[in-house]
């Protein structure tokens, strides 16, 4: 099953390597975000340090929707989903493959774009960096698994690109509730780690859940 | 090889299949007739684990289509309207890609060999999307056959070929009959059909309406059959 899987996600990314349309599209919009933010607020302003816990997950956010709408629609030129649902493998294979697909694309973009959003507005997070990759990453992770399991729910709708946002929100508000409160606390009042980590706990929890769900959930989903 | 018993697919309140009893031996190669509409692809989607019937009991080679469709999937080859090929990829690349999924050994050659089977080896590196309709099918075809499947589900496979390659396309058929390949190919070409194949099933209205074996391969048969059952000649 992992076999399949890791097909899957690398047929995607090599074919994201040769178009290169989202990850474009998806690096571009974090750019752009970065740059309105940096033109709102003053990056020699203290009170800055606020809005770059919003800022990191809004890029997450929107970037990632970008790539989870087309990853399923993707698919459907010559009925390709066709050819992976005839072939000996699993549904939650599939799941699997475009989760990883995209949870690896999210992860250049925010490799790509965070570094630059700290370096304009002169942050240092050396410290407790592990912190700050943990929450990044866990919270990409509860994102892009519930993001991929109801891109392929609205696949088949004719509105897929507007139903996914309206269905997204709803269900994953939890893990982004607590991925900003986590960023914000390690990123300004480090201090208070302990409440950090109760946020990070109620993520990682939340993400277990609704991964097994969507992992089961899928064989439903995936029918022509 | 496939028992198929009261199948029935209902879309959209209206039914696509009505009752569909059919049983096919191994190696037999079956051409199915009939008018537009009639539910061959439908027909051909359901045994591919594509769509779910509506009621009704299929086994292919033993196996439950709705319990073992692991084991269904493995041994079947199904070509289609639609290429199945990724755009961007050269025929090379999506070979390798179906190949592996299939878990074949050897994918690398074996798709090249593949594609200078089906006379596209010049264009083994360009991207698929700049194609023609017919070197698509031809790909296609080679993406159907890459895991040697002991069932081929064929839907219109001879649409946008030239000559060249209905001549490859039946040779293969031919070929693969010869290894105990039981086909099934839906077509409007009666010539091809009465060429390949040794059973004839009309289709028609979601119902077989007839079902006869060609023992010497006469055109006029076929045509007069499908005209009296389609054309309603009475
Ligand atoms: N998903 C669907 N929902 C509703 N109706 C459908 C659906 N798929 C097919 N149909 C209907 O079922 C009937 C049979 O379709 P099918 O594609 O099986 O025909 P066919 O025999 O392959 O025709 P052709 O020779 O044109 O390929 C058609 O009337 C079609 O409108
Ligand atoms: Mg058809």
């Amino acid at each position: 099953m992992l076999r399949a899987a890791l097909l899957l996600a690398k047929k995607d990314l090599l074919s994201e390597l040769k178009t290169k349309q989202v990850l474009a599209t998806m690096i571009i919009f974090a750019g752009l975000v970065i740059l309105v933010f940096s033109f709102a607020f003053d990056p020699a302003n203290n009170t800055t340090r606020a809005v770059i816990p919003g800022v990191i997950w809004v890029i997450i956010v929107f970037a990632g929707i970008l790539g989870l709408n087309r990853s399923f629609i993707s698919e459907q030129r010559n009925d390709t989903m066709h050819g992976l649902l005839i072939a000996p493998m699993e549904a939650s294979s599939i799941f699997l493959g475009k989760f990883l697909a995209n949870f690896s694309m999210i992860m250049i973009v925010e490799l790509v774009s965070l570094p630059f959003l700290f370096l304009l507005f002169d942050f240092h997070i050396l410290g407790y960096f592990p912190y700050f990759l943990l929450v990044l990453v866990i919270g990409s992770f509860g994102f892009i698994s519930i993001g991929t399991f109801l891109a392929a729910l609205s696949a088949n709708s004719k509105s897929s690109e507007m139903l996914l946002p309206l269905l997204l929100f709803p269900v994953t508000s939890p893990i982004l509730i607590g991925a900003v409160q986590a960023t914000r606390i390690i990123l300004t009042n480090i201090e208070k780690l302990s409440s950090a980590m109760a946020w990070i706990q109620l993520i990682a929890a939340y993400d277990v859940i609704f991964f097994v769900l969507c992992f089961i959930l899928i064989d439903y989903v995936l029918e022509v | 090889m496939i028992e198929i018993k009261k199948l029935t697919k209902q879309a959209d309140n209206k039914l696509i299949l009505r009752g569909i009893d059919l049983s096919i031996k191994k190696g037999e190669t079956v051409a199915i007739l009939g008018p537009n509409g009639a539910g061959k692809s439908t027909l051909l989607k359901v045994l591919a684990t594509l769509i779910k019937p509506s009621s009704g009991h299929v086994t292919i080679n033993g196996y439950d289509l709705r319990k073992n469709q692991m084991k269904i999937k493995k041994m079947m080859g199904y070509l289609p309207h639609s290429s199945l090929l990724y755009d961007h990829y050269s025929p090379l690349e999506n070979l390798v890609f179906f190949g592996n999924v299939y878990g074949i050994k050897n994918v690398e050659q074996k798709s090249i060999d593949l594609v200078r089977e089906v006379g596209l080896s010049f264009f083994l590196h360009e991207p698929v999307k700049n194609f023609s309709r017919g070197m698509i099918q031809r790909i296609a075809i080679a993406r159907a056959i890459i895991h040697e499947p002991p069932l081929l589900l064929l839907d219109e496979p001879h649409t946008g070929l030239d000559q060249g390659a209905i001549n490859i396309l039946n040779n293969v058929i031919l070929s693969m009959k010869e290894k105990g390949t039981t086909t099934l190919m839906v077509t409007h070409d009666f010539k091809q059909a009465t060429e390949l194949c040794d059973r004839i099933i009309i289709i028609k209205n979601g119902k077989i309406v007839d079902d006869f074996r060609l023992e010497e391969k006469k055109l006029n048969l076929v045509s007069e059959k499908y005209q009296l059952q389609v054309e309603g000649v009475s």
